[in-house]
């Protein structure tokens, strides 16, 4: 029998406590529920009427509550209707979880029989489409000016007077429907995209390859992560969504947040948690679910049989040392359970992060993979980056065993948890060239999180394409730079930093220099 | 199977591998390499100007001892000259044992010692005694706050009574990646905001402050006490185990299992947050009693000693509390506001401030 009140730490409500054991005490909760979603999306004024939103449904709890809310608050009437025009997209990565394709194709029937309800259009894909994702999906695209609190009044204002010309016009003469929305009134299964059968072998086996060359779990959740938010991406690009909604719970924030901060990613903590990211420029990603606990989303669900799938994840059968994301979940939920304010509070502590200010995208070379701008600093500077690329261990003489052709400068690239064939140095160069001209594009976290990969050619073509691409473009820029300031020595070739000038030459160098000292081998 | 060769000198069998990078050193060359870094640290950060009078806070700890080694290794490079100054805090049965170690190392080294105590410094008020008395309230944790505040002052003072011109201490990386997770559990905006960094400017008449082993693991600050044998005081404090960052230390623990760089990345995101200007601290002014920084009337000793003669000990804990600013005089006074001991969770500045993370 459930508890007569919820205490909800986020709004630190006590909900209906006078209610007693009456039925009605759940339509409080689930109006309270609504409504915070409501609340979050409307003072945000982020999501204009008429949009094209992509709701990411991962099967789970969070985000099954959350489509459930999209289709419960677009079938409400017209004052309250939710304004915008949503599909629902769902990954599938099994291969990357080792799945059989008999299992993956047991979900993927309970997906659809649950989609095929909703009423949107819906894309399936599946992760081994990463295989076919164009470079471009990297590149920040120009951004739209994202609307002032007048812009949106106006757009609400502009709206609701077209759906009264309409439904005035609907009453004259037309037979359909008076809504005149976009809104199909049936389920639009044109704009829908469904994979045929599953998808070429040769796919899977690579993206399984990849992944079980990743050494920790850690890494492999990390790459899984990108890997997902790329393929979304290209979805909602390629079909026209401005938005993507994503059902991170409060719970869920606060974990991630600490797991980032884990990570190395302090410098994007207000992308990776806060409601809007819109690092990609003209996808931007919300988190609507952000004020709701995973407790209340549970409770919701299951009050009012929200349908989700349950998808094994690629961490699910691992113990709870085996990656940070799950010792941070794990120590969280713990703590929480000795003090029931820790969630609430790191949420909290999280609004209180700023987005540093970037002015569009073009400022400042973004990492290859998260497309976050590039935190890194000088290879020698006293900072945590500096303490991990130098190496005061070698002494300068050079012994049969330094690589050869390697600066007379400390070279740490040996028994970093590489390979061991780092040791002796019989790498081809190529290789060396290719795998540094990747790591030189990527933030510190990410940088990190490839020291895991022992190898980067498993990697989908579209980043090695783009890594490639980066390295070589500005090199006539670097060229042109150096004539100017001639103080400085050494050119640069090959490097791949973009941004204004005088920051280009010190990134220039300090990726050069990185590179050099092959640390991240 | 034999131990491989020294990365460094190739000469000499490897005696342990860093934990950072796995490399295979002999004793002397990873002493040689860590002394390399500190340097570095101190150079690039330029932390230790040519010509500095430096005071060394110096507990009888591992990170203390290792850091007065090195400095005085480096001090002719850096041309700087050390004092060590030891603060007393007055906890029997753990203190005098410390002493005893930095005066040792005060012989053995020929660094001028300097102790001050709580008692001395503060009206009659030791760590025991201020234990006795938030004991009382029944949250002892509390004595931790006291410590890290009142030892700050007191490294202040020593470090005035010696002609310092900037102070040391001695926290490693583990240390800094403790303090970021601690004040994101707590929600403490304030100081992620005020951290980051290798040490403040000083601001207000206060002394600069760095913490040259920043980017050193704790590790291999251990290592290093190992190998050149440096003789240091490794119990933990009495009161220690009730301290909130006890948390952070056990997660950072088992972070360091799954991925060993934890604690590097963890400073490197402490040196990377950007919090909203709403939330940094107010630029600090002059305390009305003592003259210290502070960024209310009274500081923060102030404050806490002024709660500790009313009794009542809670007073300055916590953000907000009423009374603060007032200066009755003593007598009955109503008991103080209840709300954060039976509160559960944990509030900002409360909840035992391991000492460690004051002292910067």
């Amino acid at each position: 029998m459930p508890q007569p009140w919820l205490p909800l730490p986020v709004s630190g409500q006590n909900l209906c406590q006078d209610a007693a054991f009456k039925d009605g005490i759940w339509d409080c909760f689930r109006a309270f529920y609504v409504h915070k979603f409501r609340a979050v999306l409307g003072k945000n004024r982020l999501i204009f009427p008429g949009e094209k939103v992509l709701l990411a449904w991962s099967g789970g709890p969070s985000s099954s509550s959350m489509v459930w809310q999209v289709l419960e608050g677009l079938s409400q009437d017209s004052a309250k209707r939710l304004r915008f025009v949503p599909g629902v997209v769902y990954v599938d990565e099994g291969a990357a979880c080792g799945r059989s394709r008999e299992d993956r194709a047991k979900t993927l029937t309970d997906v659809r029989q649950i989609l095929q309800t909703l009423g949107f259009p819906w894309h399936i894909v599946t992760l081994e489409e990463v295989f076919a994702l164009p470079p471009s999906v990297l590149r920040c695209s120009a951004q739209d000016p994202v609307g002032t609190v007048g812009t949106y009044k106006v757009a609400v204002d502009s709206f609701l007077q077209q759906q009264r010309t309409l439904a005035a016009e609907g009453l004259r003469g037309s037979p359909s429907s008076a809504q005149g929305e976009e809104q199909p009134s049936q389920p639009c299964t044109q704009d829908s995209q469904d994979p045929v059968g599953p998808p070429p072998a040769a796919q899977t086996e690579a993206l399984s390859q990849l992944f079980n060359s990743v050494k920790t779990l850690t890494a492999k959740e990390e790459l899984l992560q990108t890997l997902r938010t790329h393929l979304i991406l290209h979805v909602a690009r390629t079909h026209g969504y401005s938005k993507v909604m994503t059902g991170d719970s409060c719970t869920r924030l606060a974990i991630k947040l600490m797991t980032c901060l884990a990570l190395g990613r302090g410098a994007f903590l207000a992308w990776d948690t806060g409601f809007s990211d819109e690092r990609h420029g003209d996808v931007v990603v919300v988190r609507p679910m952000r004020e709701h606990t995973l407790k209340e989303v549970a409770f919701y669900n299951r009050l009012f049989a929200v349908p989700s799938v349950f998808t094994p994840a690629v961490d699910t059968k691992a113990s709870e040392k085996a990656s940070i994301h799950r010792l941070m979940e794990g120590f969280l939920l713990r703590l929480q359970a000795q003090f029931p304010s820790t969630v609430s509070t790191v949420y909290r502590t999280s609004e209180k992060l700023v987005k540093a200010p970037r002015d569009g995208c073009a400022a400042g070379p973004r990492c290859l993979l998260c497309m976050c701008s590039l935190d890194v600093d000088s290879a020698d500077s006293a900072t945590a980056f500096g303490a991990q690329t130098q190496d005061f261990s070698q002494t300068p003489p050079p012994t049969p065993r330094a690589k050869a052709g390697a600066p007379a400068g400390p070279c740490c690239a040996a028994g970093l948890g590489g390979a061991p064939n780092c040791w002796q140095g019989t790498r081809p160069c190529g290789r060396e060239g290719s795998r540094a001209r990747v790591l030189e594009h990527l933030c510190y976290a990410c940088r990190v999180t490839m020291k895991d990969v022992p190898c980067l050619d498993p990697l989908p073509p579209y980043i090695l394409v783009e890594a490639q691409l980066r390295s070589q473009r500005p090199s006539a820029e670097i060229q042109e730079h150096l004539v100017e300031n001639s103080d400085d020595e050494a050119p640069a070739s090959g490097s791949g930093a973009r941004g204004p000038p005088e920051q280009e030459g010190k990134e220039a160098r300090a990726a050069r220099d990185c590179i050099n000292k092959n640390f991240f081998n | 199977m034999p131990a491989p060769q020294c990365f460094s000198c190739h000469a000499a069998r490897a005696a342990l591998r860093r934990p950072r990078s796995g490399q295979a050193l002999c004793g002397p060359c990873f002493c040689t390499a860590f002394e390399a870094e500190v340097l570095h640290t101190v150079l690039a950060g330029r932390l230790l100007p040519p010509g500095a009078v430096v005071a060394v806070g110096a507990s009888g700890g591992k990170d203390s001892t290792v850091l007065a080694h090195v400095l005085r290794e480096l001090a002719p490079q850096l041309g700087v000259s050390l004092r060590l100054v030891a603060v007393d805090e007055g906890i029997g049965g753990y203190r005098d044992a410390a002493l005893a170690a930095v005066r040792r190392q005060a012989a053995r080294w020929d660094l001028p010692l300097t102790v001050v105590a709580y008692a001395d410094l503060f009206g009659g008020w030791t760590m025991d005694a201020v234990a006795r008395s938030t004991a009382g309230t029944g949250r002892s944790r509390a004595c931790c706050t006291f410590c890290g505040v009142l030892r700050r002052r007191a490294l202040e003072e020593g470090a005035r009574l010696v002609g310092a011109t900037h102070i040391v201490t001695g926290h490693n990386a583990d240390d800094m990646a403790e303090t970021v997770l601690m004040n994101f559990l707590r929600g403490d905006a304030g100081r992620l905001a005020r951290g980051g960094g290798l040490g403040s400017r000083g601001e207000g008449g206060a002394l600069p402050r760095c913490r040259p082993l920043q980017l050193a693991s704790q590790k291999e600050v251990v290592l290093y006490a190992h190998f050149r044998r440096l003789d240091y005081f490794s119990e933990e404090c009495v009161y220690a185990p009730e301290a909130f960052r006890g948390h952070a230390r056990d997660l950072l623990k088992l972070l360091e299992a799954a991925r060993p760089s934890a604690a590097l990345d963890l400073v490197h995101s402490a040196e990377r947050l950007a919090l909203a200007p709403a939330a940094r601290p107010p630029p600090p002014g002059a305390c009305s009693r003592c003259g210290a920084l502070a960024s209310r009337s009274l500081c923060q000793a102030c404050a806490l000693l002024d709660g500790l003669q009313r009794g009542q000990p809670r007073l300055a804990i916590g953000k907000g509390r009423g009374g603060r600013d007032k200066e009755g005089p003593p007598g009955p006074l109503p008991p103080p506001p209840s709300d954060p001991e039976s509160a559960p969770g944990p509030a900002a500045g409360e909840c035992g401030a391991a000492c460690k993370e004051r002292c910067e």
